[in-house]
C-alpha cells in the first residue's frame, strides 16, 4: 500500500464546484472524491450535465464564471527528481503564475471539438510552438522543431509542410491529432481528454484512441478520460468514476465496476447498452425518468427519482456518504450501508 | 495573397464603368444640355455668348451627337485629362473646384477614422470584458447618448461653448489669415489646430457605435473554446485576450471599413455646413440645389469609386487578417 502512495499523481478531495447564476445556484460538482495513479488511466463516465466536465476544468482551475470552486482539495503530486511535493490546485489563483506553469507544462488538457478548440486564425504550428515557448527556455527555431517533430509522433504525415497549415484545412482527425500534439508537446504527467472523440466517426476515434495509449506508454503520462461512453471506458480505462448529478457515485478499477457494479446507477447504466444479438422486438432497457433539473436537485440522494431500489422516506432524506467497500472501491449508496444493507 | 488582390483589382473595373454609366444619366438627366443652360445663364446676366467657344465647347463634349458618343467622350477625358467637366455655376473646371477639398475631406475623414478605433477599441474590449460591470454601464451610456445626439447639434453645442467661454471662433479648417495662404509649415499647423473639433464631433457616433459592434463581437467569442484551450495551455490572461478573441472579434469590425470612406465623405455635408468646413459635403449640396451636374455628377463619381476602393481595402485587410477567406 506504501507503494501505492507513491504512485499518486493527483488527489481530489471532496470538490464542489458551484454556479452561482441569477436563477440559483447550480451544484455542478457537488462532493468528488477520486485518485489518479501516475502513468494510468482514470475514466469519468456519466450523462450530460453530471459535472464530468467542470470536474475536469477545476482541476486547471479554468471554469468560466460565474462559476467557481467553493470547497476541497485538488492535490497534485509534483515530481523533482526523487522528492515529491504536494501542490493544492484549488488554493491557488486561478489567474496567478502559479497555477499556469502547472497549465499545459504538467497537466495539459484536450476537448471535445476540435475545430472549435483550435483558433480559426493561426496555424496549427504557430498554436503549438506557443505552449513549447511559453514553458520552455528554447529559441523560436527549436520550438518550431519540437513541433514537427510531435505532429509526426501523433500521425500527421508531412508535418514540415502541415505546420503552416490552418485548422479548416485538417481534417477532423488531424485536427484532433494536432491537439493532441500541443497538449503533449511540454511532456506533461497527466492528459486530461474531455469526450475527446465525440465529434469524430467511428473509425477515426478508435484511431486516436490507439493514438493516445501509444503516447501514454511512449510518454509515460497519465490520462483522465472523460467520457459518456462505456466502450471507450472498456477499451481505456484502468479506473473509472462513475458519475451522478454532481456526485461520484461509485469508483473502482475497471474490471469491478463491470462486472460487479455496486451503485443502482451504475447497474443501470451498464443494461442500458444495447447487446448485439438482442431480440428484434425487445425493448432496450433505459433508466427511467430524466436528469433532475439542477435548479431543483432531489434532496437525499441525488438519484433516488430514478432509483428502482430506493428506500422511501431514506433515500429522499439522507445523502449518502462515501462507503468505501476495499481494494480502492467506493460507493455512495445507502444500501451499502450496515443499517440498510438488508434492504438490498 | 497576391493573387486574391488581383482579382479583386480586375474585379472593380466592370464595377466603376457601371457606376460611371449610371453617373452620365445622372448628369443628362435634367431638361437640356449643358450648352443650353450656359447660355441661358450668360444671356441673364446679359454676357455675350462667343458663338466660336460654344462651337469648341459643342465638339469637346460631343454635344448634339448620340448619347453614347457624348459618354465616351465624357469618360475619355476624365482618364485621358482628368477632364471631369465644367461647372456652370462657378464657370470653372470642376477639378479646379473639388481637388483641394476633396484633400482636406480626406484629411478630416482618415483622422477621424483614427480617432474613432483609437478611443473605440480599447472601451469596447472593456466594456466587453468587464461585462455589467460599473465601467460597462457608464461606457454603454454614454455610448447611446453618443449615438442619439444628431451631430450638427453637437457641432452648434461645441461652437456656442468655445465662443462663449473661451473666445474662440471653431468655424472653418484655418485661421482667418491662413484660408488663402499658399500651403506652409505654418498653415498645417493651424489645420492641425483647427483639425480636433470636426474630428470629435464626426467622430462621436461612429465612436459610439463602434463601441457597441467590438462589445457585442468580443463577447460572442470570449467564451469560445478556442479560448479554452489558449487558458488551459498557461497563457496570461491579457495576452490570451489580444491573441485570440480579440483577433477573432476584429472581422466585422474591419469589413465595416468599406462603408466609413464614403460615409465620413458624404454624411459629413450638414457638419460641414454648420462649422463651415471647406470640405466636399458643402459643396456637393450646393451643386445638387443648383443643378450644376457635371458638378454633382463629378461627386456622386467619385463617392462610388470611393466607395469601391474602401470596399477593396476591408476586403484585404479581411483577407489579411483571416486565413479562412485568403485560401478560398
Amino acid at each position: 500500500m506504501a507503494n501505492q502512495d507513491q504512485d499518486i499523481l493527483l488527489e481530489v478531495k471532496g470538490l464542489k464546484t458551484y454556479f452561482f447564476l441569477d436563477e440559483g445556484t447550480v451544484k455542478a460538482v457537488d462532493g468528488v472524491d477520486f485518485e489518479i495513479r501516475r502513468q494510468q488511466t482514470l475514466c469519468i463516465v456519466g450523462e450530460s450535465g453530471c459535472g464530468k466536465s467542470v470536474t475536469a476544468r477545476s482541476i486547471l482551475q479554468i471554469v468560466d464564471p460565474p462559476g467557481r470552486i467553493v470547497e476541497g482539495e485538488i492535490l497534485y503530486h509534483r515530481r523533482n527528481g526523487n522528492t515529491t511535493e504536494v501542490l493544492n490546485l484549488a488554493a491557488m489563483d486561478p489567474r496567478g503564475q502559479e497555477i499556469r506553469a502547472v497549465r499545459g507544462k504538467e497537466i495539459s488538457m484536450i476537448f471535445q471539438e476540435p475545430m472549435t478548440s483550435l483558433s480559426p486564425v493561426h496555424t496549427i504550428g504557430n498554436q503549438i510552438m506557443e505552449a513549447i515557448l511559453l514553458h520552455m527556455p528554447v529559441s523560436k527555431n527549436e520550438a518550431r522543431d519540437t513541433a514537427i517533430d510531435m505532429l509526426r509522433r501523433v500521425g500527421i504525415p508531412k508535418p514540415e509542410s502541415r505546420i503552416n497549415d490552418y485548422p479548416f484545412q485538417l481534417s477532423g482527425g488531424m485536427r484532433q491529432r494536432a491537439m493532441i500534439a500541443m497538449a503533449l508537446v511540454c511532456r506533461p504527467s497527466l492528459l486530461i481528454a474531455d469526450e475527446p472523440t465525440t465529434a469524430l466517426d467511428v473509425t477515426t476515434q478508435a484511431q486516436i484512441l490507439d493514438l493516445m495509449l501509444e503516447l501514454q506508454e511512449e510518454m509515460g503520462m497519465a490520462i483522465m478520460l472523460i467520457t459518456h461512453d462505456l466502450g471507450v471506458v472498456a477499451e481505456m480505462a484502468d479506473d473509472v468514476v462513475v458519475m451522478y448529478l454532481g456526485h461520484a457515485v461509485e469508483r473502482g478499477d475497471v474490471d469491478s465496476i463491470f462486472h460487479d457494479p455496486k451503485h443502482p446507477y451504475t447497474r443501470a447504466l451498464l443494461r442500458s447498452i444495447p447487446k448485439v444479438g438482442l431480440k428484434a422486438r425487445e425493448r432496450l432497457d433505459s433508466i427511467r425518468g430524466m436528469v433532475p433539473d439542477p435548479y431543483h436537485r432531489p434532496a437525499g440522494c441525488p438519484f433516488h427519482t430514478r432509483c428502482d431500489e430506493a428506500i422511501p422516506g431514506v433515500c429522499d432524506r439522507i445523502v449518502p456518504p462515501r462507503i468505501p467497500l476495499g481494494d480502492g472501491r467506493e460507493v455512495r449508496c445507502l444500501l451499502y450501508t450496515e443499517e440498510y444493507a438488508g434492504e438490498r | 495573397m497576391l493573387q486574391y488582390i488581383a482579382r479583386r483589382l480586375l474585379l472593380m473595373i466592370p464595377t466603376i464603368i457601371a457606376i460611371s454609366i449610371v453617373t452620365f444619366i445622372i448628369i443628362q438627366l435634367p431638361p437640356g444640355d449643358y450648352l443650353t443652360s450656359l447660355v441661358a445663364s450668360m444671356a441673364e446676366t446679359g454676357e455675350e455668348v462667343d458663338q466660336s467657344a460654344l462651337e469648341t465647347l459643342k465638339a469637346r463634349y460631343g454635344l448634339g451627337q448620340p448619347i453614347y458618343v457624348q459618354y465616351f467622350k465624357w469618360a475619355w477625358g476624365i482618364i485621358s485629362r482628368g477632364d471631369f467637366g465644367q461647372s456652370f455655376e462657378w464657370n470653372k473646371p470642376v477639378t479646379d473646384l473639388i481637388w483641394e477639398r476633396l484633400a482636406l475631406t480626406f484629411v478630416l475623414s482618415l483622422s477621424t477614422l483614427l480617432f474613432t478605433w483609437i478611443v473605440a477599441f480599447p472601451i469596447g474590449i472593456y466594456s466587453a470584458v468587464k461585462q455589467y460591470s460599473l465601467g460597462d454601464y457608464v461606457f454603454t451610456f454614454l455610448g447611446f447618448i453618443g449615438l442619439a445626439t444628431p451631430n450638427f447639434l453637437l457641432a452648434l453645442v461645441l461652437m456656442y461653448i468655445s465662443f462663449k467661454y473661451f473666445n474662440q471662433s471653431v468655424g472653418g479648417l484655418f485661421s482667418p489669415q491662413f484660408v488663402e495662404a499658399p500651403w506652409s509649415w505654418a498653415k498645417v499647423a493651424d489645420l492641425m489646430k483647427h483639425l480636433w473639433i470636426p474630428m470629435v464631433i464626426l467622430g462621436t457616433s461612429g465612436t459610439a457605435g463602434l463601441i457597441r459592434i467590438m462589445r457585442a463581437n468580443l463577447l460572442d467569442e470570449l467564451h469560445k473554446p478556442y479560448v479554452v484551450t489558449a487558458r488551459a495551455k498557461g497563457l496570461p490572461e491579457r495576452r490570451l485576450l489580444l491573441k485570440y478573441p480579440v483577433r477573432v472579434a476584429l472581422n466585422p469590425f474591419v469589413s465595416t471599413v468599406g462603408w466609413t470612406l464614403p460615409g465620413l465623405v458624404s454624411g459629413s455635408a450638414i457638419v460641414s455646413v454648420v462649422l463651415s468646413l471647406p470640405t466636399t459635403g458643402p459643396l456637393l449640396l450646393r451643386a445638387l440645389m443648383s443643378q450644376d451636374m457635371y458638378l454633382a455628377g463629378s461627386f456622386i463619381l467619385m463617392l462610388s469609386v470611393l466607395t469601391v476602393i474602401g470596399t477593396l481595402i476591408s476586403d484585404i485587410l479581411l483577407a489579411w487578417l483571416d486565413p479562412r477567406i485568403r485560401y478560398q
